[in-house]
């Protein structure tokens, strides 16, 4: 039984983390109608910002975690204004390839800047747990779900109240009338962008979090936000954050017990569930839980 | 120009301009068109698949060309030859399935594996894996029919979802296959083990050795040069082929306008479906043969999770860089992706920023050109190099004119 709970939090944890990550994603899919295959890079760039400016800038984590936000969202910015303005118009597909162009120069980037050693992000919880009875929750994970849950609710207050969020919605549901109505299209989808590099940033400060650390190659986590918000639907906010917190629960509870109840599924296959829950939804319900059925016209 | 096709017309006929009769003799139709290359007489013509002289003539040269050329090279630019060659045959199925009917796949490096690990099934003699020891002349078959069959299996699945849905649908199955190429290790050996990847023995000859071929005494590898230029040239004329049929032309009106080409008769799910096959058959060819670029070893980890992913994106950047739509465009996509890496290193000898002690590695900065060629040609060529030749080709047609 504490194994279970133990488990469903360390999935609820990492769960948010891939919330996190399927917010960008969600949010530049609306704005844009591009699958942002860059969110991996710009994750674990901020990750990296994250670790710089604690370690090397001697930031304070909750003070570095504000400045590589900001950074990464300017990054996402100039990367929407450089490479996705001159697409607007082109097919999706061309447009999402340019983001694969992205992903592969800035993870290079960041595989540079990272280097061969294992980073750090200097979080304060690191690997102290919190006693419930006989339950041993790692703080870290309680953290990740607080700071998820709240940056949902900024960004979908931003979305609601604010002049700019409700112009980034005008834009994503059809961006020719909102351009009639006076909305600077273009600057809305950097500020998706920015939004979304943002996001990645904050996501990164947490997949070194919790003593396990970070390499270039953890950017590949960021993939799994894609099953997340498949789960949800693609063009759902509420269905990235339940998305996410599902598959991240399917894979610690995977990770838990296949080892003992399916062996001959091999090592590692916690790995690649949240993958194979993604291919059983899309036979399923394609759009997923929250996302709007795809209606086709001639 | 009136002139010269006056004098090249022979005076018993008069009617030049008109069109012959079908069924006419090709002698006919050569002559009437010599200076007037777009002179077209019937459809079979302006369909051909040469059809002007100059293509035929450079193509020809192209091919003589190929065909000398390993008997001046030293053997690592002969490697590099025979890397273009199996990469160009894997470019050229992902443009079938992404160029040609538009289908975006992430997941080229899981049937490139697949067919990989089908050929070192078949034609592995290792006592220690899985393994049939079969000639090539059946593994390699093998090695296309294998993943073409798992492709038509999948692409139902696929077919489901359009655009980008797909996209992330064909990235799942890169990462859940390449979790079964670790985990079956009785025929792949594991990851960062390997196993050795069947040998390269058609017909009883072992191109993996020196030895004579049609009577030229060769090195191993110039016989595997010309092993694998047979394969590309099969290829690309199969493709090409292909493309110019009914089968092509339904691929081209799914990826225009899916709902239009459903309208007009197209089945749309057997058109994607068919694509997916025919183009995991490719890369199951081109898997089969990597071996023979990584010394006849394969390695698991080089199809799954992050490798196998950067490897789907190498051959997206050849499609891309190459030129959507056009086969030639993949061999100089093919040729382009794997050159880089050797023009980069000759000029990081001049450049002091490149190198261990400076701004990039050697491999970083081919990475970020990688990423980089991919945006730029996207954004300012999205026909690719194929597009920058027909930009230089029209410059030269209509010289001095500018159009």
């Amino acid at each position: 039984m504490e194994a279970l709970i133990e488990s469903i939090m360390r999935g609820l944890g990492q769960g948010s983390v891939y919330a996190m990550l399927g917010l960008g994603f969600v949010i530049v899919y609306k704005g844009t109608e591009v699958v942002n295959f860059a969110q991996p890079a710009l994750m674990i760039l901020g990750a990296f910002l994250v670790s710089w400016f604690t370690f090397d800038a001697g930031v304070p984590f909750f003070a570095a975690l504000p400045l590589a936000m900001l950074a990464a969202a300017l990054l996402g910015a100039a990367i929407e204004r450089i490479a996705l303005r001159p697409m607007v118009g082109q097919p999706v597909f061309s447009a999402a390839m340019v983001t694969v162009g992205v992903f592969f120069a800035l993870l290079t980037v960041a595989t540079r800047l990272i280097g061969t050693d294992i980073r750090r992000t200097g979080d304060p919880w690191g690997l102290d747990v919190l006693l419930i009875g006989d339950v041993r929750l790692f703080q870290v994970d309680i953290a990740k779900l607080v700071i998820g849950v709240l940056a949902f609710l900024v960004v979908g207050a931003y979305f609601k109240y604010s002049r700019s969020g409700l112009a980034i919605r005008a834009t994503a549901s059809d961006q020719e009338t909102a351009l009639a109505q006076g909305v600077k299209v273009g600057r809305m989808f950097g500020l998706s962008w920015a939004l979304a590099g943002a996001l990645g940033a904050l996501a990164g400060a947490f997949i070194g979090a919790g003593g396990v650390g970070f390499e270039p190659i953890s950017a590949l986590v960021a993939l799994k936000a894609l099953p997340a918000i498949i789960l949800g639907g693609l063009d759902s906010i509420k269905g990235a954050l339940i998305g996410g917190l599902v598959i991240g629960v399917i894979e610690s509870l995977s990770r838990t017990y296949q080892p003992g109840i399916a062996p001959w599924l091999g090592a590692n296959f916690d790995q690649v569930v949240p993958y194979l829950v993604m291919l059983i939804v899309l036979m399923i319900r394609p759009y997923g839980l929250f996302g709007t059925p795809e209606i086709e016209r001639v | 120009m009136t002139s010269r096709t006056a004098t090249s017309t022979p005076a018993s006929s008069p009617s030049t301009p008109t069109v012959p009769p079908t069924g006419s003799s090709a002698k006919t139709s050569s002559r009437l068109r010599r200076g007037r290359p777009e002179l077209y007489t019937d459809y079979a013509a302006d369909m051909a698949m040469f059809n002007t002289p100059a293509k035929r003539l450079w193509t020809g040269l192209l091919l003589v060309g190929l065909l000398i050329l390993p008997f001046y090279l030293d053997r690592s630019w002969t490697s590099l030859f025979i890397t273009v060659f199996i990469f160009a045959i894997g470019a050229i199925g992902l443009n079938l399935v992404s160029g040609y009917a538009g289908q975006v796949s992430l997941g080229h490096a899981f049937f490139i594996g697949l067919g990989a690990f089908t050929a070192a099934y078949f034609g592995g003699t290792d006592p220690n894996f899985l393994g049939l020891g079969l000639d090539m002349a059946i593994w390699l078959p093998m090695a296309g029919i294998v993943p073409a069959i798992v492709g038509w299996a999948v692409a139902p699945l696929a077919s489901r979802v359009r655009g980008l849905y797909l996209a992330i649908v064909t990235l799942g199955l890169l990462f859940v296959g390449g979790h079964f190429f670790n985990e079956f290790t009785s025929l792949t050996g594991g990851p960062n083990l390997g196993r050795t990847a069947a040998p390269p023995v058609l017909f009883g000859v072992d191109f993996s050795s020196a030895g004579p071929l049609l009577g030229i005494e060769m090195t191993a590898r110039q016989r595997i040069y010309f092993l694998t230029l047979v394969f590309v040239i099969v290829a690309a004329v199969l493709a090409r082929n292909l493309t110019r049929s009914k089968v092509g032309r339904a691929f081209a009106a799914v990826r225009d306008r899916d709902i239009a080409a459903e309208v007009m008769g197209v089945p749309l799910a057997r058109t994607k479906q068919s694509a997916f096959a025919i183009s995991s058959f490719y890369a199951g060819i081109c898997g089969g043969l990597i071996s023979l670029t990584s010394g006849g070893r394969l390695d698991p980890i080089n199809f799954a999770g992050a490798e196998g992913l950067f490897l789907s994106v190498t051959f997206l950047a050849m499609v891309l860089i190459g030129g959507p739509a056009t086969i030639s465009g993949s061999l100089m996509g093919a040729a382009f992706v794997v050159f880089l890496p050797r023009f980069v290193e000759t000029v990081a000898h001049y450049v002091p920023a490149i190198g261990s002690s400076g701004l990039f590695s050697v491999q970083q900065l081919e990475n970020i050109l990688f990423g980089v060629f991919i945006v730029a040609f996207l954004i300012l060529e999205p026909r690719g190099l194929f597009g920058l030749w027909l930009r230089v080709r029209n410059y030269w047609k209509a010289y001095p004119f500018s159009y």
